[in-house]
């Protein structure tokens, strides 16, 4: 039997267009042995779900540097549980502002990413809670 | 309600599990398949192969908007990228340049790993064409891995095959070398608006000129198979003359051309025997690709780990050859 492999959706939602930090994390996932689907710049929060919906990913990773956040990421979240897919990963990274990452994480965001955080910590985080949702 | 039965009433959560499954060659996957199988059989399975970056995946956009547009068919694509021989990571790009399909609920895309495989699909690629199959899509567009020359397994699954090709890639020497160039139903020359389009055009009419048109017949194993003579009325059928067909993806140009062109090599299968001819050339390959894993699987299962590695040891001290040796074990005496 074919080894369980770790599928990840990397996203820009919003309209910011620095695609820097989603391929530095798509490229450290790829290098740990995870399958990365790379969705690109400008998603909306629909075309986010329904790649994941398709995919049937067990993480989304998420980049948003135009402080939209609170506005993308409930969105996100509201369209993954109308999807039945509540129980898929959804980590963030970009520029988020330290008061802004606890409502984040308490409306179910797993993790959150800001500059100079070490894609290593990235991947052992994502390995360890997939684990543990299994 | 079981996930398999889901699948069958349109429900896209069951299906993408599914094709989880199935990609990982799982138990429920491989009874999911079981059950599944009798609904399939019906879609028009079409394969886009070619060089990496000659536009497949936009080309695989545009085709999938011309059908939802001109026939309101539903789509399924299935694109298959490369895995690292090293990590066994991938990053699976394909669905960047497939931006104009989202939002649709009658298309559904699926990336996959190659995960090892060499031929331009992956091991399960197959299996998950058959689950789109029972979930009633009209056409599945197959992408294969990027390929150079002699990825040629897409021929096997598809019914109707692109080979896509850009200009200034291969001169008319590259055109007649055997392998990826033969398996074209349709050769695509995408990017028709670069310069140097009118000598791979050349070259490719060129080339197809210069073959006899054959009826395609797959090699067995990589052995001639033992066909019987072809009766009367197999040789009476007619013979489809592969076409070349100039597009520019980006901007939709030429996609009706080649897409009333798929029609016609459709209708032509329909009508002169070969679609029955292709199926068989695809479960075929399925079946005897299955049974030679399952049965390797299940003959090292009997071996005992320890007479396996004795037997190595011998051949690695040239006291037994590889030959030799598993002729001695299929007869049932020690090595």
């Amino acid at each position: 039997m074919v080894e369980r492999k770790i599928r990840v959706l990397v996203a820009k939602p919003g309209l910011d267009g620095h695609d820097r930090g989603a391929k530095v994390v798509a490229r450290a996932l790829r290098d740990a042995g995870m399958e990365v689907i790379y969705r690109g710049l400008s998603q909306t929060p629909e075309m986010i779900a329904e790649a994941a919906l398709q995919e049937d990913v067990d993480v989304i990773g998420i980049s948003i540097l135009s402080g939209a956040h609170m506005a993308l990421v409930p969105r996100i979240l509201e369209l993954m549980k109308a999807n039945g897919q509540d129980d898929v990963l959804l980590f963030l990274g970009g520029i988020i502002p330290e008061d802004d990452i606890s409502q984040l994480k308490e409306m179910g965001v797993s993790g959150v990413y800001g500059p100079g955080a070490s894609t290593e910590d990235i991947v052992t985080q994502i390995r360890a809670d997939v684990l543990e949702r299994a | 309600m079981k996930l398999s039965q889901a699948l069958l009433n349109q429900n896209r959560l069951a299906l993408s599990r599914i094709l989880t499954q199935v990609e990982n060659n799982s138990e429920s996957g491989r009874s999911a398949l079981n059950e599944l199988f009798p609904h399939t059989g019906k879609a028009h399975l079409i394969g886009i192969t070619g060089a990496p970056g000659t536009g497949k995946s936009t080309l695989v956009n545009q085709l999938a908007l011309y059908y939802r547009k001109e026939k309101d068919y539903r789509i399924a694509i299935l694109a298959v990228d490369p895995s690292s021989p090293f990590t066994g990571g991938a990053v699976l790009g394909d669905r960047v340049r497939m931006r104009d399909l989202s939002g649709d609920p009658n298309i559904f895309i699926r990336s996959m790993a190659s995960r090892g495989s060499l031929g331009g699909l992956a091991q399960s690629t197959v299996a998950m064409v058959q689950v789109f199959d029972a979930a009633k899509f009209d056409v599945i567009l197959i992408e294969t891995v990027g390929a150079g020359q002699a990825e040629v397994d897409i021929a096997k699954l598809a019914h109707t095959t692109l080979v896509v090709e850009a200009p200034g890639l291969g001169d008319d020497i590259q055109a007649i070398k055997a392998g990826i160039m033969e398996i074209a139903d349709i050769l695509v020359i995408n990017k028709a608006d670069r310069p140097g389009v009118e000598n791979t055009e050349r070259a490719l009419k060129g080339m197809l000129e210069l073959a006899h048109p054959t009826r395609r017949v797959f090699q067995h194993h990589g052995q001639r198979m033992v066909v019987e003579a072809p009766s009367k009325a197999e040789e009476q059928n007619p013979i489809w003359i592969p076409e070349v067909k100039r597009t520019i993806a980006k901007d939709g140009e030429g996609i009706n051309e080649l897409c009333e062109t798929i029609e016609r090599h459709l209708t032509f299968l329909r009508e002169g025997g070969e679609w029955v001819t292709r199926e068989r050339t695809q479960l075929q390959s399925t079946f005897d690709s299955l049974l030679r894993e399952n049965l390797f699987t299940r003959f090292l299962d009997e071996l005992s780990p320890d007479a396996y590695e004795k037997t190595l040891s011998k051949i690695m001290k040239r006291e037994e050859s590889p030959w030799g040796a598993v002729e001695k074990i299929l007869n049932g005496r020690k090595v």
